[in-house]
């Protein structure tokens, strides 16, 4: 399987270095839809140059990475473009290692689940073989090398990429089964944009589930490994800080990249749901408002930890998500993170009710963006709700299609412990509702 | 495959369109509240003796200098007190213009007049002249700033600062103007001169004269890519004119009165929707002011009636309905096989997973090719054609696009064979829906930015798009996808456009005309930025092709 990825690889790095040398490069960096203030390239080489000139590059309201970037940044500067071309291979290769790895875990719990006689008998046709299990994980490579989100936040150097790295990695880890570098890499992750502290429970639930150790609220073994492992990740956070500050000697990133990413200053329109809210928003309530709509991310973590404690890595799937989603200042690198799992859920196709449609109106809205925001910016003709509308729709669109696996792997599950064929008491035929 | 839906809405469409002419759908023009009012202007122009005397001065320098007599043009505006700079440019035209016999064009200083910054607010006026296409006899009406110059120079209480441009190489000229006063360089055109500022430009009015004697004007609104202006600013003008007794025409059409009956409408509208597929880039630059409540989205059936946005795209919307029923009829009986637990069929039913997409691939890549050709080879290769065919560079570029065009239709269409399972109904099935999708998608983006190609684009291809399949009348289907392609949608409607204007067109001057057309929406793309050319090639082309390859599958 080496040879078809590397072919793959080297297929992304062509289209990538073609792009590079074209004239569209510089119109797709300032695209808002693929670089955001967070993570646009042009405010990297703005911080660098303030820390050339010995000014601290957050002193201005510009510069929103975090102290590890600059550094890495610092000394690879000439290099910027293959380096957003290798964190591009290098998700790539994380993610198909751990796809590898997690599908033969998936293999061991069906074979044991069928010994073990948990399934109806009737469902012969849902259980999962290793044919069509052995090109997921070069299917996951190739959606997300060659995801056209993807090319575009690369070609655009945002940073992104290197969050989305981050995360891959941690996913490697987690799946790999190693605590203390999946604590790491989710600290790494953390550190850069907060948000993926939401992913904690569900590596949680997925180390837990590999060392064999039942999620009950009063068994000491439960709280033992959970103390362990918050352990390790709030260690390596507050190493990671303390390191940030001993780098440029000043706790001032912590209000430029937090204080930022959580009070939502920039107003910058983009593809998420915040900006035109508050630009239309009363001083007054602003603050209510900011506190409502990052609570919202975080808040989805418990129920859904609740319903998919058994299932961690769709659980994760869906938590990364609900991030891109909802997460201040989201942009197209984000959503092709977690499209890269599709090819994972491939086998929920028959469940999906409203693939196409949905999928059709992604489609769409990507097309319209730059249509409206021609016609908004420079043609004058438009105006910001005409993008805001494309904006909504596209969020809708992206929840509804979340929305739709995760009602089709709930179906899935309890056929597989009911039976295809469901029948009420009295013998007729039955539905099967989501309440 | 007629499905009576379809159709129904096709001619829904189309029937709606046709209605845009009648009283309900297309109201009475009227000033918004923010509108520049017209209401403190002093109309009379009291230098008309004047005016007279420097158009004939003006006459008798162009002829001693043989082109635009610039010194003489400075020294008569500084003696009227108004401040004159100068702005010499170069742009290099990537091939030859035979209409204008240019390659390079140098332009001649362009004096710019601006009025003495008396008020503090900074918002311009812009008045261009410049050369008339058709009569070789230029603008002796070139005075007609001069002369009117000194009614600023009159007056004591501006609220805004005038600038006049006069110019050579129309759009050219404004473009280089344009570009140094906002101090970027997006095309390449080479200038220098310091210019006076004025504050950013509020709106602007482009005049053509071509003669002493006004008779009428006619207002073209149309800009680049079909962006009109503010609708406000047509009314004013309108309104001026109507006050005045002078005759406004538009399109060369004059409009009339009340009760109109819908055939000439029809042919006004139609014309003009043709004149814009032709010249897909009007001549004439457009300013847009940024006022509320006013229309920027708008159809002008006369000077007097306009249609907003919100009734002529439903009549879009039905055509782009004719492909969402194909669209949704197919993949309804495909969801229909692939959802057995919902309604509890028997285990084992063989199941179709999604429908092989890699097979795919082949036919996608190479249209997508040919269209990258389309857009690139001509310009590029036009030095190589000229070295091996006695044409000069502009009809080889011309000729270079239409032999691509033409040879995109002979390409293999077996290429999906290559994949296992490429070669079954599925396959084509798949990809009439992928195409069917892609077109939509790109009319209804079309439509956005300008109505009037994205209607004509649907109205031809939808029904070609929604009929063909590879088991039906071949010869039939064949013919008519090749009348819906857009290449010969714009043959037609030159012809069409020739007979509405009642100066018809004999098969070879309309040749001739296509193919000065084809040259001229090149030109256009590269020198102004026109969306037209790469639309089609690298767009409605490649998406036409592969229904191309879907009527031939084998």
């Amino acid at each position: 399987m080496a040879a078809p990825l590397v072919l793959v690889v080297l297929v992304a790095v062509t289209v990538r270095a073609v792009l590079y040398r074209s004239s569209l490069a510089a119109f797709i960096s300032e695209r808002v839809e693929v670089a955001s203030p967070l993570n646009a390239w042009k405010r990297v080489v703005e911080g660098l140059a303030l820390l050339d000139l010995g000014v601290s590059p957050y002193s201005g309201a510009i510069f929103h990475e975090t102290p590890l970037i600059i550094y890495l940044f610092h000394f690879l500067i000439e290099y910027a473009e293959l380096v957003f071309m290798i964190t591009d291979v290098l998700t790539a290769v994380a993610l198909y290692l751990a796809i590898q790895d997690f599908n033969k875990v998936v293999f061991k719990k069906q074979k044991l689940l069928i010994e073990l006689d948990k399934y109806a008998p009737d469902v012969a046709e849902l259980i999962r073989t290793p044919m069509e299990m052995h090109y997921i994980p070069l299917k996951v490579a190739l959606f997300y090398l060659l995801n056209p989100y993807t090319v575009m936040s690369c070609v655009a150097k945002s940073t992104c990429a290197i969050n989305n790295t981050v995360i891959a990695f941690f996913i490697l880890a987690t799946i790999k089964g190693s605590a203390f570098l999946s604590a790491v890499f989710l600290a790494l992750a953390t550190y850069q944009s907060l948000y993926p502290l939401t992913l904690f429970a569900p590596a949680l639930l997925y180390l837990l589930q590999r060392q064999f150790i039942p999620i009950k609220l009063k068994s000491k073994s439960f709280w033992l490994y959970t103390m362990q492992y918050a352990a390790l990740y709030l260690c390596s956070l507050v190493v990671i800080i303390c390191l940030s500050f001993f780098l440029l000697n000043s706790w001032d990133f912590i209000p430029s990249v937090y204080g930022f990413i959580l009070s939502v200053p920039d107003l910058t329109p983009n593809i998420g749901l915040f900006w035109y809210f508050f630009a239309e928003m009363f001083e007054h309530f602003s603050l209510f408002f900011v506190c409502v709509f990052q609570i919202n991310v975080f808040f989805y973590t418990i129920p859904l930890a609740i319903k998919l404690k058994e299932h961690p890595v769709f659980f994760m799937f869906v938590q990364i998500a609900i991030i891109s989603i909802f997460k201040s200042y989201p942009t197209v690198g984000d959503i092709a993170l977690y499209m890269a799992f599709l090819p994972v859920w491939s086998h929920l196709y028959r469940f999906l009710r409203n693939i196409f449609i949905l999928s059709c109106v992604l489609i769409v809205c990507s097309l319209l963006f730059p249509v409206l925001w021609h016609l908004w910016i420079y043609a004058g003709s438009a105006n910001s709700n005409f993008y805001y509308a494309i904006t909504l729709t596209f969020n809708i669109g992206q929840i509804l299609l979340i929305s739709d696996y995760f009602y089709a792997f709930l179906r899935r599950e309890y056929y597989l412990t009911h039976g295809l064929h469901l029948t009420r008491q009295d013998g007729t035929e039955a539905m099967l509702v989501l309440k | 495959l007629s499905c009576p839906r379809s159709t129904l809405s096709y001619v829904a469409g189309l029937g709606w369109f046709l209605a845009l002419a009648f009283q309900p759908l297309a109201p009475r023009t009227y000033m918004s509240e923010n509108a520049m009012g017209s209401t403190m202007v002093e109309e009379q122009f009291l230098f008309g003796e004047r005016a007279l005397s420097y158009a004939r001065e003006f006459a008798g320098h162009k002829k001693k200098a043989g082109g635009m007599p610039v010194a003489w043009l400075e020294k008569t505006m500084w003696n009227l007190g108004l401040e004159v700079h100068r702005q010499p440019f170069s742009r290099t035209l990537p091939f030859p213009d035979e209409t204008r016999e240019r390659y390079v064009r140098t332009g001649p200083p362009a004096p710019q007049t601006l009025t003495p910054p008396w008020a503090g607010l900074c918002r311009g006026c812009a008045r261009r002249q410049g050369r008339d296409r058709a009569p070789p006899r230029l603008c002796q009406g070139r005075d007609r700033s001069a002369a009117a110059a000194p009614l600023p120079a009159g007056q004591i209480y501006w609220a805004k600062d005038i600038i006049f441009l006069v110019n050579e190489h129309d759009l050219l000229g404004m473009e280089a103007w344009l570009e140094a006063y906002h101090d970027v360089n997006i095309t390449e055109v080479r200038s220098e001169g310091t210019l006076g500022r004025a504050g950013a430009i509020q709106a602007a009015v482009a005049l053509e004269l071509s003669s002493d004697v006004i008779t009428s004007f006619d207002v073209a609104v149309e800009g680049l890519n079909g962006q009109l202006p503010n609708l406000d600013l047509l009314n004013l003008f309108h309104a001026f004119c109507q006050k005045n007794g002078l005759l406004c025409t538009i399109q060369g059409k004059v409009s009339r009165p009340a009760r109109r009956t819908a055939v000439p409408w029809v042919a006004q509208v139609a014309s003009s929707i043709l004149a814009r597929v032709r010249d897909s880039a009007a001549s004439r630059p457009r300013a847009v002011t940024r006022l509320h409540q006013s229309y920027f989205f708008y159809l002008l059936p006369s000077l007097s009636r306009f249609v907003s946005i919100g009734v002529y795209m439903p009549a879009f919307g039905f055509l782009i309905l004719v492909l969402v029923l194909k669209i949704s009829f197919w993949v309804g009986g495909w969801e229909g096989g692939a959802t057995p637990a919902r309604t509890g069929l028997t285990p084992g039913s063989p199941q179709e997973s999604r429908p092989g997409l890699l097979a795919l691939v082949p036919p996608l890549l190479i249209c997508h090719a040919t269209g990258l050709a389309l857009y690139f080879l001509p310009v590029l290769g036009q030095h190589v054609a000229t070295q091996h065919f006695p044409v000069s560079e502009s009809e080889a570029v011309v000729l270079t696009v239409i032999a691509i065009y033409v040879a995109g239709m002979a390409l293999p269409h077996n290429t999906h064979r290559v994949l296992a399972g490429g070669g079954s109904d599925r396959g084509w099935m798949t990809l009439k829906l992928l195409a069917l999708l892609y077109l939509a998608v790109q009319l209804g983006c079309l439509a956005l930015l300008n109505f009037s190609l994205g209607f004509l684009l649907a109205a031809t291809m939808v029904p070609a798009a929604a009929a063909v399949q590879p088991n039906g009348p071949k010869v039939l289907l064949a013919v008519l996808l090749v009348l819906a392609t857009p290449a010969v949608t714009l043959l037609l409607g030159i012809f069409l456009q020739r007979e509405l204007v009642e100066a018809p067109a004999a098969a070879a001057e309309g040749w001739q005309l296509f193919l000065a057309a084809v040259a001229e929406g090149l030109l256009q793309h590269h020198l102004y930025g026109s969306l037209l050319f790469p639309f089609l090639a690298l767009c409605a082309y490649p998406c036409w092709l592969l229904l191309w390859n879907v009527l031939f599958w084998k």
